[in-house]
């Protein structure tokens, strides 16, 4: 077979070029042609478990499956007629066999595509008796919980869980049935990133929600809540209010958080440009004393994969602590004081786009005077839910502006939110603080897109600086795995564990692919291209800051550093 | 022995599978023979899994020679080739030794087969001796395209390889092997023609029953049932004839052995197949059978299982319900 060859198909009466050896769905889909599917992911291999995508094809007998029936030449399809409707409808009507008729715990999001296709297709969800009904549930930390009585086996999950080097979700046999759990593996344990649930497509797996707790928070009178948000919400969560993949809706976003009463609401942009201060002395620090490599350590997934499975590689990870715990702790000591404020009245919400963040807020050294330096994070699926359940429509209302002293950022701030982000911006600051220079161009390409990994090497003051930039904990291992053979071979490594970065985040909008997590990227670059301000060392807030609060070592060390530890396992079964 | 020719030899006798398929050998051969490939591998099948089955465990016993004859035939054919014979377990034990001597230093490796009915399938097989789970592979492409560790694979059943050395000798006479079990009078295997009717198997190895029955024919799960005045008719699927005396068959237990045994050995991985067939076995212990609900099922199974496992469930529950507890 020819690579690329053009070929042309007939599908519904209608000719449609396609590649030779593309699949009937990918086609379909490419050409807006709607043919139902629950197992089909363009993040995965083709599993063709769910049977929903069956086609008619001239010439052939019965019926196909189209996400795994390859096009031919002048292939005639049909997607609709009495009979694949049949066979849809029955085979929908044996999914709700084995989930609930009624859902009534699924309050993240909206809906599901279970429900989305169970209400397109009319089907008796009740036809059959639910026989998962006594099914367990688990929960994974305080971020991930997996209701197996609702899952559908299409194992979704167990594949992008194997695809991220886990293998925490599994297949076992029980009670005669081949069945989706937790590993019982002790050296096996769940690193929070939400991957299975942003790939799952019937609600079965879910983030532990918070919004409860922070509408109690905004109605009690005697605490102060302060909102932040991520740098990658601003382009992600249009997407979940009807707007296009990609939409930039930050001002809105503010205006949204305000109107469910927020007394402040911040920019963890903000956070990042301190990071990014931090980590580009930590980097400097290491390639002097020959300790490098200096691996980022903003994603909580990875730290704990590292601290849980690769605990030897701890002295690597930098100790600068991430962009929401050190705004946080900035809001509860320098904002607190400044505003004369008694931080123990204060409740910290971070909107992110993540669930691993749920546990990252849990870690008892970030603790400052006892407080946790956020109180509760959402997800972006769980603010929007908050807007929706409040009635506020994104789309009509006023634009505001975000809060200061800690909400105007630099561009760096804000590309933290996709792959390479974290390292673009730390080299650009690092740049200042060794050559004492300013860099003339400030964009690393090199870094920047959605593959998987991306190497490159920058030159600064003639000295070479070899980087690796990695999102997805498969990759990460790939690159684990040349670090054990030469430990020098990159000066500093960049880790998330999401593809993409956190505009891939298990706490995003879903549907998620690589398409929309290049828009929602590409946006975050926008607006950076159109900032002002683009270096985190040349944000007055974070000069004014260092100058005011930040002023000894001591107190960065105690608002912007941590620690970490070697883990045991977590999840208990 | 001369192999030089060996295909079209296959083809001009017309010899087909004996798996239960009936894809032309000769064509199979061919296509694995053909496609370009650093390496490529042969699978004897030796995996008998059905229950009522036994006609490969015969051959492997009487003629255990030609299958392995037949092999190495392959390998001769086949450029860049190994070979495994992929075998039950029981089969394994009783006549590894057997084998093991046949075999001496030629590159045909014993493997004893893991799991049950389902990884006697041929891409099951592929997934099992690469060390993976017991699951059917999306086809195409066919294991002829790429098969064991995604090489060109050549996969046939132990009497089809056995045949295959009789043709090379030219001895081959166009029969095949048929099992003949339940109410049978004169139990045991036998070498037929090819072209015989069932009734004519029947009588002429003096298993007409003089009783009223019927058969199920082509395997002891997915075979089909048959009445009396239905015999005139050659066997598709695998070689077997099971004889139930209708008067002291209780067809609820008969239906309920083989929708357990399918429950147990299914894969799960597609929804007709795992929730079908569940829901089927609910209807049948209750002995309730809802016409409506039972012609959406087989109609689900028939046409969107993944593999032939799912797509044969129905058959033989239809026959029994349409042709014996109608009446």
């Amino acid at each position: 077979m020819n690579k690329n060859k053009k070929i042309q198909i007939i599908i519904d009466n209608k000719k449609i070029d396609c590649i030779e050896g593309q699949t009937i769905l990918e086609v379909a889909m490419e050409n807006k042609i709607d043919i139902p599917s629950l197992c089909f992911h363009s993040d995965l291999d083709i599993k063709s478990n769910c049977r929903l995508c069956m086609v008619e094809i001239k010439g052939r007998k019965g019926l196909c499956a189209s996400c795994s029936t390859k096009t031919e030449p002048e292939m005639e399809i049909i997607t609709d007629s009495p009979k694949i409707k049949r066979a849809r409808e029955i085979n929908l009507e044996l999914v709700f066999a084995q989930h609930p008729k009624e859902d009534k715990n699924y309050t993240h999001g909206l809906s599901y595509r279970l429900l989305e296709l169970a209400k397109e297709y009319n089907i008796k969800t009740d036809r059959f008796s639910d026989r998962k009904a006594k099914c367990p549930i688990y929960q994974f930390g305080p971020s991930v919980v997996f209701d197996s009585s609702k899952c559908i086996d299409c194992r979704n999950c167990v594949d992008i869980c194997e695809k991220q080097g886990i293998g925490f979700l599994e297949i076992e046999k029980k009670d005669h049935f081949f069945q989706v759990g937790p590993s019982k593996d002790e050296k096996k344990d769940c690193i929070y990133c939400g991957q299975c649930v942003v790939h799952c497509p019937a609600g079965a797996l879910m983030a532990i929600e918070d919004f409860g707790e922070v509408e109690k928070a905004i109605q009690d009178k005697n605490k102060i809540v302060v909102f932040q948000f991520a740098p990658s919400i601003r382009t992600s969560i249009g997407e979940e209010l009807g707007m296009p993949y990609g939409s930039i809706v930050t001002e809105k976003l503010i205006a949204g958080i305000k109107k469910l009463g927020a007394d402040k609401v911040f920019d963890t942009s903000v956070g990042a440009d301190f990071t990014t201060m931090e980590e580009a002395g930590e980097l400097i620090k290491k390639i002097e004393e020959g300790t490098t490599p200096c691996i980022t350590s903003c994603c909580p997934s990875w730290v704990k994969f590292v601290e849980f499975y690769h605990p030897e590689l701890i002295h690597n990870l930098a100790t600068t602590r991430s962009p929401q715990i050190i705004l946080g702790g900035l809001i509860k000591t320098y904002w607190a004081e400044k505003e004369n404020i008694d931080p123990r009245n204060i409740i910290v919400v971070s909107i992110m786009p993540c669930v691993a963040k749920k546990y990252e807020i849990e870690r008892k050294e970030l603790e400052i005077d006892k407080l946790k330096p956020v109180d509760y994070v959402l997800t972006t699926r769980e603010l929007t839910y908050l807007f929706i359940k409040h009635k506020i429509d994104l789309k009509k209302i006023e634009p505001q502006k975000i809060d200061n002293p800690l909400g105007t950022h630099s561009g760096a701030g804000v590309i933290y939110g996709a792959s390479g982000g974290v390292v673009e911006s730390a080299l650009r600051t690092a740049y200042k603080k060794i050559t004492k220079k300013e860099l003339t161009k400030l964009e690393f390409k090199q870094v920047r897109g959605m593959e998987g990994i991306k190497k490159a090497t920058i030159k600064i003051n003639g000295k070479s600086i070899k980087i690796a930039v990695v999102n997805g904990i498969g990759n990460a291992k790939k690159i684990l795995k040349e670090i054990k053979k030469d430990p020098k071979l990159y000066d500093a490594i960049e880790v998330m564990a999401c593809d993409g970065g956190c505009i891939g985040g298990g706490g995003q909008p879903m549907p998620t692919d690589s398409k929309i997590r290049k828009q929602r990227a590409e946006s975050l670059y926008q607006i950076d291209n159109e900032k002002e301000i683009r270096l985190a060392h040349k944000n007055p807030i974070i000069k004014k800051v260092y100058q005011d609060f930040l002023n000894s070592k001591e107190k960065i060390h105690l608002i912007c550093h941590t620690k970490y530890s070697p883990k045991k396992r977590e999840t208990k079964i | 022995m001369n192999i030089e020719n060996i295909i079209t030899k296959l083809e001009e006798n017309n010899l087909k599978g004996r798996g239960g398929a009936n894809f032309p050998t000769g064509l199979k051969w061919k296509m694995v023979k053909e496609i370009k490939a650093e390496k490529k591998y042969i699978i004897c099948n030796a995996s008998e899994g059905e229950p009522d089955v036994f006609k490969d465990g015969f051959i492997l016993e009487n003629y255990p020679e030609e299958v392995i004859s037949g092999i190495k035939i392959a390998l001769g054919t086949i450029d860049n080739s190994s070979a495994y014979l992929y075998i039950s377990k029981d089969y394994y034990r009783k006549f590894k030794k057997d084998l093991e001597k046949l075999i001496g230093e030629h590159p045909i490796t014993l493997f004893k087969k893991t799991g049950g009915y389902l990884a006697g399938e041929e891409t099951s097989i592929c997934e099992i001796i690469e060390g993976k789970k017991t699951e059917p592979r999306i086809r195409p492409p066919f294991p002829s395209q790429s098969g064991l560790w995604q090489c060109p694979t050549l996969i046939n059943n132990v009497e089809t390889f056995y045949y295959v050395a009789k043709i090379a000798k030219n001895e081959y006479k166009k029969t095949r092997f048929y099992s003949i079990n339940g109410d049978a009078e004169n139990e045991g295997v036998y070498e037929l023609p090819e072209d015989y009717p069932i009734s004519r198997i029947l009588k002429e190895t003096k298993n007409w029953p003089d009783f009223d029955f019927f058969v199920q024919s082509g395997g002891g799960i997915a075979g089909e049932i048959l009445l009396p005045n239905e015999l005139d008719q050659t066997i598709r699927g695998t070689g077997s004839i099971i004889i139930f005396n209708r008067k002291k068959t209780d067809l609820f237990s008969l239906m309920e052995k083989w929708i357990n045994f399918l429950i147990e050995e299914n894969c799960d991985k597609c929804i007709p197949c795992r929730e079908g067939t569940y829901r089927i076995a609910e209807m049948i212990k209750k002995k309730k059978i809802d016409k409506k609900i039972l012609d959406d099922l087989f109609f689900v199974l028939e046409e969107t299982s993944f593999c032939a496992l799912g797509k044969g469930v129905a058959s033989p529950i239809r026959g029994v319900i349409t042709k014996l507890l109608n009446e």
